[in-house]
C-alpha cells in the first residue's frame, strides 16, 4: 500500500508522518505542492506544519496548491486523508471538513501530552481502536481551537461525525471539546493533535498513535 | 536625486583627503580611524568607513576579548579524547565534532541579549534565526535548539514585560522552523533586571564529507546571495553616513532590531540542504550581524584570492537604501555561497524550486582585494583581511575588584537555617515554588519539543538527547548551564562549576561528554573590574575544559550588560556535547517505578555559599562557591556511562541548584512516584545541609534491588562514594521525617509562573 505525505513549503512534520506510514507497513510516497497529480497513493497524509507560513488564515493559501485539486477530486470519491494540525486546518479551507480552526483561546502555543478519547472508531483512519478507548498524544498548535455554528455541532455530533475529542481541561477552547472530526463518508478525518508523533516508545509519550496509520492499512487490505 | 549618485567613489575619497569623517559616531576611536587611513594610503570611502567601522566593533572583531578566548585553543591540541574528535575548531562559524559512524555534529551558542530587550518577541525570534544560520552554513541540517534564558527578578514589572515576549518570540520563531527545542534554562536575578540574557544554542548535523567552510575560493567562482531581499533591518548607527552625507528629507530612521521571517528560513533550511547534497556549493557564509560587510569580507578573507562584489545587483526591499546601508543591513534569512560557473545553473534552478531569490552579486578574482562597485564606480577597494581578520586588539586593563574580598569574606554561615521538621517542610515548599526552581512548563510548553521525531529526552530532563541515526539509535546529548552566583563570588571558579554542571548533566544521561560551546555575558569591557571577571572566567573555563578533555569549539562574547555602572553577574553560559553510542540507553530522571532502591553518588559538604536557599530565603550572596572538583565530575561520569550502557540504573538526576531536596522533588514529580529516604547518611546527619548544600559531582540514581551490588562494584572502580537513600513508591516523598505528597509539591511547583506570567 502507497500512502502519500503532501510537502507544502513550510510544512515540518511530513518527515515524521513518512516515518509514521513506513512504521505500520505501508510505503510513504512524498508528493510536492506543485504536482498536479497523486501519482497512484491509495491514501494521503497533509501533515502539521505552517504552510506557505501561514501568515494568513491557517492553510487559507495552502487549499490553492496544485496538488490540492486532485485531492479534493481524490477526497470526495473516496481516497483515504488525514490532515493533521495544519492538514485539518487545510481540510477545512478546502471545505472537505467543516468549521475551522482559529487561535487558542489563552493565545499561547502550546505543546502538551494530551489525553483523548477516541469518539468514533469506524472511520478507516480509527478502525483499529474501540469506541471510547483512552490514548495520549502529543498536542502542538496555536490555532488549535475548533469553532463551527451549533447546527454543524449538533450535527456532526449527531451523525457521530466526531472522531476524537479532549479528555479533561480542554487544551484551545475547542467547542464541545472537539480534537477531530470526518466527513459524511468517514475517509476524510482531520485532527489537531499528532497521532504521527506517539508511533516509538523512543521519542514519543506513547505509541497509541500509530494505529492512525495501520487502521488505513488494514482498511485498504480488506477493501 | 538619485541613489547612484550620491555614493562616495575611491576616487573621490581620493582627491578629497581633507573630508572630516563621522567616525567616532560609528564607534570608531582616533586611533582606529588613523589605523584605518593608513592601510588605505588614503581616507575611507564611506562605504569603506561603514565596512570597518561595523567589522572592529566588539561584537564583531572580539577585540577586548581576544586576547584571552586564545587560551580557548589550547583546550584543542593537547590530544584529550575530546579534541582528536575535533573535525574544526574554533574560528569558523560553528566549530564540527566526530561523533562515529562517518557522523559530525556542529554546535553553538550565541547571545542576543540587547535586541532581546528592546523588542523581545523580534529580538528572541531572530537570535533562534541567527544561531541556525550559523550552523546550516558548516552544510549541516539543523536538528535541536535550546535557549538558555535570564531575566530580573519574576515579578518585577520589567520581566512582566520582556519575558513573555521573548518566549513567545522563540516558540515562532522556532516552532515555525521546525526543530524540537530539547532544553535550555529560565534563571531570574535582580543583577539581570533591565539586562536580560537571551542565549540562543542550536545542534546540526551532517556526514563527514558534507562539512563546508566560509570560504572564498577559484578566481572565476561565482558570489550568490539568496535568501530574503535586503531592506533597512539592524542598520543602527551608519544613519550617521546618511544623514551626515545627504539630504534631511531622506528617511533615516530606521528600525534597529532585525525582524524575523521564520517561514523563509524554513524555506531557506531545505533549499541549502537541496543545495549541499547536490554539491553545488565551494564555500558558504550566513548574513548576520554586519550582514554583507561581514560575509563577503569574511569568504574573501578566507579564501585564496579577492573578490569583486557587484553592490547595484542586491535585490532590495527598500529602493531608497544606500550602498553603505546595504553593506550594513542585517535583514534576515540571508545566505551567501561560492558557486563554480559550470553548477551555477543547477544552483539557481534549486533555489527555484524553493521559491528562493538567489542573484549572482560577484566574483572570486586574483587580487587579493575586495572591491565592491555601484553602478559602475569603485566605492570599495579594501584588503579584506584588515577588515575581517586584522581588526584591532586591546589589551584592556584589568583588576581585581576591591570589593572581592569583602564578598567572599560574607559567609552565609551566620545566616539562620531551617532545624526543625516543620521548619524544613517549610523550606522545602518554599524553595520548590521559587520562581528559580518551579516548573518551567509556562515557558517550555510554548515550544515544539516533538518536531522531526527524533527526540529521546527534552526539558525537564537534565540534557536534550536526540537520536541521529534512525538505523544505528546514535545520538547526541547536550545541556547548557550557568550560575552567575557562583561567578560573582569566583569567576574563575565560576566558570568551572557552570563546566561541571553543563559535563554532568550530559553524563547522568549516559552520554559520554566531547566538547565545548561558551556564551560568555559580561559586562562592560572597559571597567577593569568587569575585565578581571572575564580574565579570570575565561582562564577557569580553558583550564576546566583541559583536565577534562572537553575541547572549546567556539561561542560567542556579549560585553555591555550592564545598566550605568552596575554590570550583570558575570555569566559564562556553558554548552556541553555528548555522544550515546544508543539512545535507547539513555538514563531519564524520573522516578520510574515502586520499589527501586534511590543512591545519591558523592560526597555532599556544608557548601552554601551562592546557593539558590541563600538567594531564595535570605537573599544573601557572599562566601565562596562550591568546590570545584573535576576529577570526581571526571569519574562520577565514567561511572554513569558504564551503568547506562549496562541498562543498572532506572533514573539518574543531578544535584545543582536547590540540593538533595530540589533533585528528589524532580525526580518525583516527573512521573509521580515517590519515594521514601533517609537522610541520616548524608552530611554527617546533618539534614539541613543534606537537603539544601550545593556540593558538586553527585547524583541521585534509581536501581532494581538486585542490581546495587552492580552498581557499588562499579562505583567502587571510579572511587565514588554510594549512599542508600531509601525506596521508591507511593505517591509521597518522604525525606526523613518530613512527609511531602507528591500532589502538594506539583501544586508548589506548577503554579509559580503561570500566577507570575498569566
Amino acid at each position: 500500500m502507497k500512502v502519500g505525505v503532501v510537502s507544502f513549503p513550510g510544512s515540518l512534520d511530513d518527515g515524521d508522518a513518512a516515518r509514521a506510514v513506513r512504521l505500520a507497513g505501508a510505503e510513504a510516497v512524498r508528493l510536492w505542492h506543485g504536482d498536479d497529480a497523486l501519482r497512484d497513493v491509495d491514501a494521503v497524509v497533509l501533515p502539521g506544519g505552517f504552510s506557505y507560513g501561514d501568515y494568513l488564515r491557517c492553510g487559507a493559501i495552502a487549499r490553492f496548491a496544485p496538488v490540492m485539486a486532485p485531492l479534493v477530486d481524490a477526497a470526495r470519491g473516496g481516497l483515504p486523508v488525514l490532515g493533521i494540525c495544519n492538514g485539518f486546518q487545510v481540510l477545512c479551507e478546502s471545505h472537505l471538513l467543516p468549521g475551522a480552526l482559529i487561535r487558542n483561546d489563552h493565545r499561547k502555543f502550546n505543546c502538551v501530552d494530551q489525553e483523548l478519547e477516541v469518539a468514533n472508531a469506524a472511520t478507516v483512519w480509527t478502525s483499529g481502536y474501540s469506541a471510547g478507548q483512552r490514548v495520549v498524544v502529543p498536542l502542538k498548535n496555536g490555532e488549535g481551537g475548533y469553532v463551527a455554528d451549533d447546527a454543524t455541532l449538533d450535527r456532526l455530533e449527531a451523525e457521530g461525525r466526531v472522531v476524537v475529542r479532549y479528555v479533561g481541561d480542554n487544551p484551545n477552547g475547542s467547542y464541545r471539546s472537539i480534537a477531530g472530526i470526518t466527513n459524511e463518508r468517514g475517509n476524510v478525518v482531520g485532527l489537531m493533535p499528532h497521532p504521527e508523533h506517539a508511533v516509538e516508545e523512543l521519542t514519543g509519550p506513547s505509541t497509541d498513535g500509530l494505529t492512525f496509520f495501520t487502521s488505513v492499512l488494514s482498511a485498504a487490505v480488506s477493501a | 536625486m538619485t541613489a547612484e549618485t550620491v555614493s562616495e567613489t575611491v576616487k573621490q575619497a581620493e582627491a578629497t583627503p581633507e573630508v572630516e569623517q563621522p567616525y567616532r559616531e560609528l564607534g570608531l576611536e582616533d586611533d582606529e580611524y588613523a589605523r584605518i587611513r593608513e592601510i588605505l594610503g588614503r581616507r575611507p570611502t564611506s562605504s569603506e568607513l561603514a565596512m570597518y567601522s561595523v567589522m572592529w566593533s566588539e561584537h564583531c572583531s572580539y577585540k577586548s576579548s581576544k586576547v584571552h578566548l586564545r587560551q580557548f585553543s589550547r583546550t584543542a591540541s593537547e590530544g584529550s579524547v575530546g579534541s582528536s574528535a575535533l573535525l574544526v575548531g574554533i574560528g569558523e562559524n560553528a566549530g564540527v565534532v566526530d561523533i562515529g559512524d562517518g557522523w559530525a555534529v556542529t554546535f553553538k551558542v550565541e547571545s542576543h541579549n540587547h535586541p532581546s530587550y528592546v523588542e523581545p518577541y523580534q529580538g528572541s525570534a531572530t537570535g533562534v534565526g541567527g544561531i541556525v544560520r550559523d550552523i546550516m552554513s558548516m552544510g549541516a541540517r539543523p536538528v535541536a535548539v535550546m535557549d538558555p534564558l535570564r531575566f530580573g527578578p519574576a515579578d518585577a514589572e520589567d520581566t512582566r514585560r520582556v519575558l513573555p515576549g521573548v518566549v513567545a518570540g522563540i516558540g515562532g520563531y522556532g516552532n515555525c522552523l521546525g526543530l524540537p527545542n530539547v532544553g535550555g534554562e529560565v534563571v531570574f536575578d535582580p543583577s539581570y533586571a533591565g539586562n536580560p540574557l537571551v542565549n540562543a544554542l542550536c545542534a546540526g548535523v551532517m556526514r563527514h564529507d558534507q562539512i563546508k567552510l566560509a570560504h572564498a575560493s577559484g578566481a572565476g567562482n561565482l558570489v550568490v546571495l539568496f535568501g530574503a531581499a535586503t531592506g533597512g533591518d539592524g542598520i543602527g548607527g551608519v544613519s550617521v553616513l546618511a544623514s551626515e552625507t545627504f539630504d534631511e528629507a531622506h528617511p533615516t530612521k530606521r528600525p534597529a532590531v532585525q525582524v524575523g521571517d521564520p517561514f523563509m528560513e524554513k524555506v531557506l533550511i531545505e533549499c541549502c540542504l537541496d543545495l549541499f547534497a547536490a554539491d553545488l556549493v565551494v564555500g558558504i557564509q550566513d548574513l548576520g550581524g554586519a550582514g554583507l560587510s561581514c560575509a563577503t569580507s569574511e569568504l574573501a578573507s578566507n579564501g585564496d584570492g579577492g573578490m569583486t562584489v557587484w553592490l547595484d545587483r542586491v535585490p532590495l526591499r527598500d529602493s531608497s537604501l544606500r550602498p553603505e546601508e546595504i553593506l550594513m543591513s542585517e535583514s534576515q534569512e540571508r545566505m551567501c555561497a561560492v558557486v563554480e560557473p559550470a553548477k551555477i545553473d543547477a544552483f539557481l534552478g534549486i533555489c527555484a524550486r524553493w521559491d528562493v531569490l538567489a542573484t549572482v552579486i560577484g566574483e572570486v578574482d586574483g587580487s587579493g582585494r575586495l572591491t565592491v562597485q555601484w553602478h559602475g564606480e569603485t566605492i570599495v577597494d579594501v584588503p579584506p583581511r584588515t577588515v575581517a581578520h586584522e581588526g584591532p586588539v586591546y589589551e584592556r586593563p584589568y583588576v581585581r575588584p576591591s570589593w572581592q574580598d569583602a564578598l567572599q569574606a560574607d559567609d552565609p554561615s551566620s545566616l539562620p537555617r531551617a532545624a526543625t521538621a516543620d521548619e524544613l517542610r517549610a523550606t522545602v515548599l518554599r524553595m520548590v515554588a521559587s520562581p528559580n526552581l518551579a516548573s518551567k512548563s509556562w515557558v517550555t510548553d510554548q515550544y515544539d519539543r516533538y518536531v522531526l521525531g527524533n527526540t529521546v529526552l527534552a526539558q525537564p530532563e537534565d540534557s536534550g538527547v536526540v537520536r541521529v541515526d534512525e538505523s544505528s539509535n546514535l545520538g547526541i546529548a547536550l545541556a547548557t548551564d550557568g550560575n552567575g552566583r557562583f561567578a560573582k563570588l569566583d569567576p574563575y571558579a565560576g566558570a568551572q562549576l557552570a563546566l561541571s554542571e553543563a559535563y554532568r548533566n550530559v553524563a547522568v544521561t549516559g552520554a559520554r561528554p566531547l566538547a565545548v560551546t561558551d556564551c560568555l555575558n559580561f559586562g562592560s569591557p572597559e571597567d577593569p573590574d568587569v575585565m578581571w571577571q572575564f580574565a579570570e572566567a575565561t582562564r577557569g573555563l580553558a583550564d576546566g575544559c583541559l583536565e577534562l578533555g572537553v575541547p572549546v569549539t567556539g561561542g560567542n562574547v556579549s560585553f555591555y550588560n550592564q545598566t550605568g555602572d552596575v554590570a550583570i553577574n558575570p555569566t559564562p553560559v556553558v554548552g556541553v556535547l555528548g555522544v550515546l553510542a544508543d539512545v535507547r540507553r539513555r538514563v531519564p530522571m524520573g522516578f520510574a517505578a515502586a520499589d527501586e532502591v534511590v543512591v545519591l553518588l558523592g560526597e555532599t559538604r556544608d557548601e552554601l555559599a551562592g546557593s539558590e536557599w541563600a538567594h531564595e530565603v535570605h537573599g544573601h550572596l557572599g562566601g565562596l562557591p562550591p568546590r570545584v572538583d573535576l576529577a570526581a565530575e571526571q569519574a562520577l561520569a565514567s561511572l554513569m556511562a558504564d551503568v547506562a550502557a549496562g541498562g543498572i540504573v532506572t533514573a539518574a538526576h543531578d544535584v545543582s541548584d536547590g540540593g538533595l531536596a530540589q533533585t528528589l522533588v524532580e525526580m518525583a514529580l516527573r512521573r509521580g512516584v515517590g519515594a521514601t529516604v533517609s537522610l541520616g547518611g548524608v552530611a554527617g546527619g546533618d539534614a539541613f545541609v543534606a537537603l539544601f548544600a550545593e556540593s558538586v559531582a553527585r547524583a541521585v540514581v534509581t536501581v532494581p534491588a538486585d542490581r546495587v551490588a552492580d552498581l557499588e562494584s562499579s562505583a567502587a572502580t571510579y572511587g565514588v562514594r554510594v549512599t542508600r537513600l531509601g525506596t521508591t513508591g507511593r505517591d509521597t516523598l518522604v525525606l526523613g521525617e518530613l512527609d511531602l505528597p507528591v500532589g502538594e509539591l506539583r501544586a508548589a511547583s506548577e503554579r509559580t509562573l503561570p500566577a507570575l506570567f498569566g
